[in-house]
């Protein structure tokens, strides 16, 4: 079959960084998380419902985790933000308070 | 006692070389390249640069006597040897502050680069770099929103940004233009791009183009869920015709135009960055015309100086060539200028060729644009090189795909990400690129086939101009 469909490509439906790269796996996510941690960035976390997945602004979880240097913590905060809200998009934020911008941001549950 | 007036001509080094001065913090200081005439000394010479680059002229005059030129004049203060070139010296010149209009580029190379290179007693003359005083820079527009506010804008954030210029970069009709920027907008790319000599020909009036743009962007931001643009480039014969050209990209709703800083000019570069800021669009600068400035070793300007002269005239992108592409491009000396771009401070560092410190204070960073025949395999070299404050463009290497521009957009796409998720995970990306790319293309029959397609490749040729090393 995939001879027949190869050279057609189908427009696809994605959130940005990482948005082309097969679901990250457990171990991909925590080193994403450990990654923002050793550049002394604050992990944050946001959801928002699909239909709103394009705005600007999406719904914090609680604050950032400011000074948070355990991993655990973070994906403890991850999943009870996503058993909060199962039918929203959770993406993960590392953000750079010297460039006074995200240096990660990728969405963690995608909930389609 | 006042001075007297003697009619005549006397040598440069009396009055301009003054190997005694000690920089003032608001002075601009120049370090240029000298090949003076055999025979003629090397002070003579670096004096007569300073003067000829400021207040002298070849003959003493009397208005001179009107004024306090010691608070003027330019001044060669230390010379230097060029390593591994004896025929060549560095003279490195303190300009009062004084001598420049405020927030006027124009003003400031009209001065360092004017006359003075056509001197007769040089043979070859180079800027090497200059060192801007805070004091100016504040008086300076500088990037119409800057790479924060771009991030912001456009929702990228923790990898560069991907791009691509649109080919054939003449004679499409505007409909088979827009459909070449949907197919690569809808494949993932976040930008596209107007060749830089896209303005407004008989094939495809400027309107025309804009309109069908328009409706891909809306049409591949609907699509796909993400924010896309196109450089919309305004460049014109005109002001005017660049003003409205802008004005109706606006009305489009469009996020950002570009423009040919070095052929449209520093006068008309100015103007349209402080129009982007004030109208809320971003501003791409292309380079046309810098090789014919840059790439002489011994003769012109040094990209680094035009690379910050562009930062204080505004724009939020600028080409920086890529190092590893198809064109001309030494890989110490781009990240020489890719750090003045973006840093708020930079650091002598004669290794990358930077002459001076140099403090940007708060004035906002630019994006560095690697652009010109590059392909998914250089991807790894390319994150590396020119980190996430860049924006990677790959025109034939998007829409070379044998399948299309929308493949070729995803394939390219596919790499970036893995790239960047890799080096986050703290693998190396430039001894590991194969086998991460490998990996990657499991999932993307189209990065498989950009692999496959363009895997021999390669532009290894010497670089032309290289860092002056002993």
């Amino acid at each position: 079959m995939q001879h027949q469909t190869a050279g057609d490509y189908h427009t696809q439906h994605t959130l940005e960084t990482f948005g082309f790269l097969p679901r990250l796996s457990q171990d991909e996510i925590y080193a994403q998380i450990n990654y923002i941690i050793s550049q002394g960035w604050t992990p944050a976390i946001e959801h928002a419902h699909p239909t709103q997945a394009f705005d600007h602004y999406w719904t914090m979880w609680k604050l950032p985790f400011f000074g948070e240097s355990n991993l655990n913590n973070v994906v403890a905060e991850m999943e009870a933000c996503h058993r909060a809200y199962p039918d929203h998009h959770v993406r993960l934020i590392g953000y750079d308070s010297y460039t006074q911008s995200q240096g990660v941001c990728f969405v963690v549950y995608d909930a389609r | 006692m006042a001075k007297q007036y003697e009619a005549g001509v006397k040598e440069y080094r009396e009055k301009y070389w003054t190997p005694d001065y000690v920089p003032l913090d608001t002075d601009l200081l120049a370090c240029f390249k000298v090949t003076g005439q055999p025979g003629v000394p090397r002070e003579e010479v670096a004096a007569a640069v300073a003067a000829e680059s400021s207040t002298g002229t070849w003959s003493t005059v009397w208005s001179e006597l009107l004024t306090d030129l010691e608070y003027y004049k330019g001044r060669a203060y230390r010379i230097e040897d060029v390593p591994g070139d004896s025929e060549s010296f560095y003279a490195f010149v303190a300009y009062p502050i004084d001598l420049f209009e405020e927030g006027s580029i124009v003003n400031v190379l009209t001065s360092l680069v004017g006359n003075v290179f056509g001197f007769k007693a040089l043979k070859h003359l180079r800027l090497e770099d200059i060192r801007f005083p805070i004091a100016y820079i504040k008086t300076c527009g500088g990037p119409p929103a800057g790479i924060q506010v771009e991030r912001d804008r456009l929702n990228k954030y923790g990898r560069p940004m991907l791009g691509c210029t649109i080919k054939p970069k003449l004679g499409l009709s505007a409909k088979n233009y827009g459909r070449a920027v949907y197919e690569c907008l809808r494949g993932g790319l976040d930008l596209t791009k107007d060749d830089e000599n896209v303005n407004s020909q008989p094939f495809m009036r400027w309107r025309d183009r804009f309109e069908f743009v328009a409706e891909a962007i809306m049409k591949a931001e609907q699509e796909t869920g993400e924010r896309k643009g196109h450089y919309l480039n305004v460049t014109a014969a005109t002001p005017e015709d660049m003003y409205e050209r802008a004005e109706f990209a606006k009305e489009l709703g469009m996020p950002i135009i570009m423009h040919d800083f070095l052929t449209g000019g520093f006068t008309a570069n100015t103007g349209l960055a402080n129009w982007c800021r004030k109208n809320g669009m971003l501003l791409h600068i292309h380079r046309a015309m810098h090789a014919v400035i840059d790439r002489h070793p011994k003769h012109g300007i040094h990209f680094r100086v035009l690379a910050k002269c562009l930062r204080l005239s505004g724009g939020d992108h600028l080409h920086t060539g890529t190092v590893v592409g198809k064109l001309e491009g030494d890989r110490n000396s781009t990240l020489g200028f890719v750090d003045q771009l973006r840093e708020s401070f930079v650091p002598e560092d004669r290794s990358r060729g930077v002459f001076f410190d140099q403090d940007w204070g708060s004035m906002p960073g630019v994006f560095a644009v690697a652009s010109g025949g590059i392909h998914v395999w250089h991807m790894p070299a390319l994150v590396t090189i020119f980190g996430d404050d860049s924006v990677l463009q790959f025109g034939g290497g998007t829409q070379g795909h044998p399948w299309g521009n929308a493949a070729g957009a995803a394939a390219n796409r596919v790499a970036l990400e893995a790239c960047v998720k890799a080096r986050n995970e703290g693998r190396h990306l430039e001894k590991e690129g194969k086998e991460i790319l490998t990996t990657a293309a499991q999932h993307s029959p189209e990065l498989a086939m950009a692999m496959e397609t363009w895997k021999e490749i390669k532009f290894e040729f010497e670089t032309v101009d290289k860092l002056d090393v002993g």
